[in-house]
């Protein structure tokens, strides 16, 4: 029996340099929790599907290690794939023929797939990511949309203990993208762990209990999203017309790392008893036409951990 | 799915095997296919452009061989068309299916996800030479079958006069036509090899096309270069010829074995170069 407590995902100092000697991901010590939904997050380039790839097996790793639900990848790879339902870097299909016979084709290729149930599974398969109208269509007259919804619906042919998907929501629009993210929250529910690349931290605060964050091949962060929301400190803001006032105000009631804007001056209060700054500010005759806490969105923090934003890392 | 239908995920018991659900996907893929279907039509207009050629320019022709025969017993356009169509359109038909083979699914980045199912890259690549030797055999019966009909249709058909001039019965001549057919595909092995090969080294299944169809055409020039005759019979093409020798009476099995023998060398050599690029290969496409 392999546990709910073993952790699905493992890799060990997971290195890929390619051929050009340009390393893609730098020693990554990636551990999913069972049961996880793990966002898998960073700017595109950072290594995200190299890693997604290691994983699978379909590149070698030039150094480290990955172990896939308790074994060694690739040398247990028959063994364990047929256990893993994976989406890798977008949907890939045979134009000229039909959603159903494309999932027909990937299941037959897994040996451990039962023939006489195939058909009825691929119905199933479609049907739970909306695609049941469109099974007899050509992939070739599909939208992106409806091939990403393809993907996800091979991955689902079968149960899986673990699903890894790059980028599910790719290409999907508000709908589908609300269709995607239910549909993974009901399979999370069921106890399947997923593990899913992505560069929208809505997509982490809305469905992942963990989160990795890639920057530059390497792995700057790994834990809950709970505990990455409650990293980011909250900041005073006070929107006022007396910018210099205000500064001056909060730097001698002890605020740090001030910055005025526009329209606010922010800074970081630590544990100081903010409730008496009010009476400070107005005190010192400053207008205030806002005043509170505010607590940085995941994406700054993200900003704040890859040094960049959704820009392709060099 | 609601939640009435939720299992706990464990190990699920499936230890039933099932091999070769890939290998008759492998099929679906090669023959439910409009291109090879196309393929299999061009072989099959061989004997009919052959036969009409033959049938309505009229008879004043010296042709010499198995066309020349064709006129006076419809049988022999079965024998003609495989051999006319053996120094350029099964090689081209062959060409263009191997080299599609692995450099196809490549391109359409359907690698991956047989990858992952997981299909086990052996077993895949077993499961594409499989498909391209039964296109090849499919290839050569096509004209078997073409000129079978073409040849009953258009000309008189009776006893079969083999080259060792011994006279056979039809039934005879159409299983040794049927035996040419079977030799003939498996003359074009040794191509489907290379083709293979080829093909696992690219992510363009027309540039696989165009190398192996290069080789095939500079083996075919070495074949003809009289200076160099000391390689020749290690030559891919050398022995395509020895089909014929199953038009006499006895066969002559020389050669035909010999020939069965090289194709089978340069299968095994290209087959175990493909293997190796296969299993090492990254799949970033």
């Amino acid at each position: 029996m392999s546990t709910l407590s073993e952790p699905p995902v493992v890799t060990h100092g997971l290195t890929k340099r390619f051929r050009g000697g340009q390393v893609a991901v730098n020693a990554i010590d990636l551990e999913v929790p069972a049961g996880s939904v793990f966002g898998f997050l960073g700017p595109n380039g950072s290594g995200k599907t190299t890693t997604i790839r290691m994983l699978l097996g379909l590149i070698a790793p030039t150094a480290g290690s990955v172990e896939l639900l308790g074994e060694s990848m690739p040398k247990a790879q028959l063994r364990v794939l047929p256990r893993v339902g994976a989406l890798v870097e977008g949907p890939a299909f045979y134009p000229f023929w039909s959603g159903q016979a494309n999932l027909l084709r990937f299941d037959a290729a897994d040996r451990t797939a039962d023939p006489r149930t195939r058909k009825a599974r691929a119905g199933e398969a479609l049907e739970r990511v909306g695609l049941s109208n469109a099974a007899r269509k050509k992939v070739r007259a599909y939208s992106l949309g409806m091939r990403q919804r393809l993907a996800i619906a091979v991955a689902l042919m079968q149960r899986r203990e673990l699903l890894v998907l790059d980028e599910p929501t790719n290409g999907l629009d508000p709908q589908g993208t609300r269709e995607v993210r239910h549909l993974l929250r009901e399979l999370a529910a069921d106890g399947t762990t997923i593990f899913t690349s992505t560069h929208l931290l809505a997509e982490v605060e809305q469905v992942c209990t963990h989160a990795a964050v890639m920057s530059l091949g390497r792995l700057v962060r790994q834990s809950t999203v709970a505990d990455l929301r409650a990293e980011l400190r909250p900041r005073l803001v006070v929107r006022t017309p007396d910018l210099g006032q205000a500064a001056e105000t909060l730097k001698s009631l002890g605020v740090t790392d001030l910055k005025t804007t526009a329209e606010t001056v922010e800074g970081d209060a630590g544990e100081l008893p903010i409730e008496k700054f009010a009476a400070a500010l107005v005190a010192a005759d400053v207008r205030i036409h806002g005043f509170g806490l505010e607590r940085p969105s995941l994406e700054e923090a993200f900003v704040a951990l890859t040094g960049e934003g959704f820009d392709v890392a060099q | 799915m609601s939640p009435s239908e939720a299992v706990t995920v464990g190990p699920r018991l499936r230890t039933k095997r099932y091999p070769l659900a890939l290998f008759r996907s492998e099929l679906h893929l090669v023959f439910g296919r409009a291109r090879s279907w196309a393929l299999l039509g061009v072989l099959a207009a061989v004997p009919i452009l052959i036969g009409s050629a033959i049938r309505f320019a009229g008879g004043g022709g010296d042709a010499e061989g198995f066309l020349g025969q064709v006129a006076g017993n419809g049988f022999f356009l079965i024998v003609a068309s495989l051999a006319l169509s053996l120094p350029f359109f099964l090689p081209t038909a062959v060409t263009v299916m191997s080299g599609e083979s692995l450099a196809g699914e490549a391109s359409l980045g359907t690698f991956r996800n047989l990858l992952t199912a997981p299909a086990g890259r052996s077993r895949l690549l077993a499961a594409k030479m499989v498909s391209l030797a039964l296109f090849c055999l499919a290839a050569t019966m096509t004209i078997w079958i073409s000129g079978l009909i073409v040849g009953f249709v258009l000309f008189p058909v009776g006893d079969v006069l083999l080259l060792s001039g011994t006279t056979v019965s039809l039934g005879d001549g159409l299983l040794r036509a049927l035996g040419i057919a079977v030799l003939i595909a498996a003359s074009l092995l040794g191509l489907a090899g290379i083709g293979l090969f080829v093909s696992s080294l690219t992510s363009t299944p027309l540039a696989a096309m165009a190398a192996t169809f290069g080789t095939f055409v500079v083996l075919g020039i070495l074949s003809a270069i009289p200076q160099i005759d000391v390689i020749h019979p290690w030559l891919l093409m050398y022995g395509w010829l020895s089909f014929a020798d199953l038009m006499r009476d006895p066969p002559y099995w020389d050669a035909i074995g010999r020939n069965l023998l090289l194709q089978a060398g340069y299968l095994a050599v290209f087959y175990a170069a493909a293997w190796a690029r296969i299993t090492s290969r990254d799949i970033n496409g």
